[in-house]
């Protein structure tokens, strides 16, 4: 048992890396993701962990310095938002190709423009194809237990890859919520030290990290990059065993919420994903047939299991908080790139919805549920909850 | 009570609707409730109108939605109840609690509620025991009285918690004088 504190996600997020003690944190304050760096700085200035933090003058140059840290073997991370990892973004993707294990906390924020500060998913949409690890979280509790576990997967040797922490900006990083934050000992233990094969000051096993690399062997460089990503798998299964331990939750790749039987699916990230709970259970009450399928980790995105979650599954709609222009939303094509393999395929139907910050309530959930029930569909085209006329 | 209890607070930035709202909250957890507490961020600065949230329960509480049917309503400045329907989603049953020395014609006109209203001089009460306005603390102490949703205790208790290492000992003092004061003198 752990102790219960009513916080925030944000402040869930710095509770994580105050049990993770890391080496070195740089960071540049942007909105929502502040509080998770306020309250860190505290934890420094009071001398409660022993990192080096290093106040720089842009989310460039925080990346830029957690790589260097990292390269040097330190844990290192960082916390941003939105236009925070726009600017640090030609660090972002070079990090995974550096095979640096860097755990950052990212409190979802829509992209400009326009200028908005609310909670989209555009910002981590955006960085989805360059190599990290993204895991997602729908309340302040997952936000902490989240930061724990990609520690361990991303630093396992047989991984060594980067991660991302997803949360709500503001409906998670700002709500009040009781937290179980468990017993500093256990999760030290649990962290332990950044596992490090060759570090770049071990002067006994001197190596180049960034070297320049040509077409002769820059496919090679990228395979490798694949092949450790498919490793998170079973790094996150272990990991997560021994996590449970501690606070007796489970770590699956994605949640399944009522499933069993349902004639209708709703998949969806984040915080929406519990008041779709609040749907399902609304709908069941009524004994209408739906569930729920809440994605955990993203990259690597666990293709097989989903299918075979949903295989039976009449018809599935997809939510999604952010838009591919001119193209299917970033979820809702992995769901149906999930499906193509089946024989017989559920229908899809892709939702657009809380854009901006934009409150997705319950009922329009219901109202959703009852549309795929309806088969009134259109698998084409994307619908968006809330549009004003 | 039902499932869920929903305090929403409106006031202006600067007046504490966050920190009522987060302080409301805690007094339950500490009562061994489910809580939320989360605050409605616009472009923020002091003076314009805020709204906060606080939902109670015996059960967890999954939902990320904002408060659209409130059983209390708070309103720390009835000046912006000129722009915002402050009782929007209060049942007749609901009680809305005002920031005001009298219950007036033009009060009551201004809340556009049916139901009771209430009004505590929470301004007043601030500007007496702390010689400042932040009417969130005597508001927590009427609403206590009107519902007892949580115990005067766990809010003292809360406030003491909070506001000691920033404020003092002889502060929190005076924040607990207001919070029993705006317990005592709420009224119809």
């Amino acid at each position: 048992m752990g102790v219960r504190k009513a916080i925030t996600g944000a402040e869930a997020a710095a509770e994580a890396m105050r049990q993770i003690n890391p080496d070195v944190v740089v960071a540049y304050p942007i909105t929502p993701q502040t509080p998770i760096v306020e309250q860190f700085a505290k934890y420094v200035a009071d001398g409660i962990v022993d990192t080096e933090m290093v106040p720089v003058e842009s989310e460039h140059s925080a990346m830029s310095a957690t790589v260097g840290a990292e390269a040097a073997g330190a844990r290192a991370m960082s916390a941003t938002s939105s236009q925070g990892l726009a600017l640090m973004w030609e660090i972002v993707a070079a990090t995974p190709g550096l095979r640096l294990p860097i755990v950052m906390p990212l409190v979802n924020r829509t992209i400009s423009a326009p200028l908005n500060i609310h909670c989209d998913h555009s910002d981590v949409m955006g960085v989805t194809t360059v190599g990290w690890i993204q895991i997602f979280s729908e309340n302040a509790q997952e936000v902490y237990e989240n930061l724990l576990l990609a520690i361990r997967v991303a630093e396992d040797t047989r991984v060594q890859l980067p991660a991302m922490v997803n949360q709500d900006g503001f409906i998670t990083s700002h709500a009040v919520e009781p937290v179980e934050i468990f017993d500093d000992a256990a999760v030290r233990t649990f962290v332990g030290v950044r596992p490090l094969d060759r570090g770049l000051l071990d002067l006994q096993h001197v190596r180049t990290i960034g070297a320049m690399v040509l077409p002769d062997y820059l496919l090679e460089v990228k395979r490798a990059q694949e092949e450790a990503m498919m490793h998170v798998f079973e790094v996150y299964a272990e990991a997560g065993k021994e996590l449970s331990a501690i606070t007796g939750h489970q770590y699956p790749f994605f949640e399944t919420y009522r499933t069993e039987d349902a004639d209708a699916v709703i998949v969806v990230l984040n915080s929406a994903a519990g008041t779709a709970k609040v749907a399902v259970d609304a709908m069941r009450a009524l004994g209408k047939k739906v569930g729920l399928l809440k994605p955990i980790l993203f990259r690597p995105f666990p293709y097989a299991e989903v299918r075979d979650a949903l295989k039976d599954v009449p018809v599935v709609g997809v939510l999604d908080r952010s838009m591919d222009f001119g193209a299917y939303a970033p979820v809702y094509t992995e769901i149906r790139n999930v499906l193509f393999e089946l024989d017989r395929r559920p229908t899809t139907q892709s939702y657009i919805y809380g854009l901006g910050g934009r409150d997705i309530m319950a009922t329009e959930i219901e109202s959703v549920f009852e549309e795929l029930l309806s088969g009134k569909l259109d698998p084409e085209h994307q619908r968006y909850i809330g549009l004003r006329g | 009570m039902k499932e869920v209890y929903e305090v929403r607070m409106h006031g202006r930035a600067g007046q504490g609707a966050k920190s009522g709202s987060q302080l409301l909250a805690e007094a339950a957890f500490r009562e061994g409730k489910y809580i939320q507490s989360f605050p409605e961020y616009g472009s923020e600065r002091r003076g314009a109108p805020t709204v906060s949230y606080t939902k109670i329960a015996e059960k967890v509480l999954r939902s990320h939605e904002p408060i659209v049917n409130p059983d209390v309503v708070l309103v720390l400045d009835f000046g912006i109840m000129r722009s915002i329907a402050v009782a929007a989603g209060l049942p007749d049953t609901g009680i809305l609690i005002v920031n005001t020395k009298v219950c007036s014609a033009e009060i009551k006109k201004l809340a556009q509620f049916n139901g009771t209203l209430y009004g505590v001089d929470a301004t007043g009460i601030s500007l007496e025991l702390l010689g400042m306005d932040t009417p969130n603390v005597p508001m927590l102490g009427a609403l206590v009285k009107l519902t007892g949703v949580v115990k005067m205790e766990s809010l003292e208790i809360v406030l003491r918690e909070h506001f000691l290492p920033k404020i003092g000992e002889e502060k929190v003092q005076k924040n607990i004088s207001m919070l029993r004061k705006g317990y005592e003198e709420v009224f119809k």
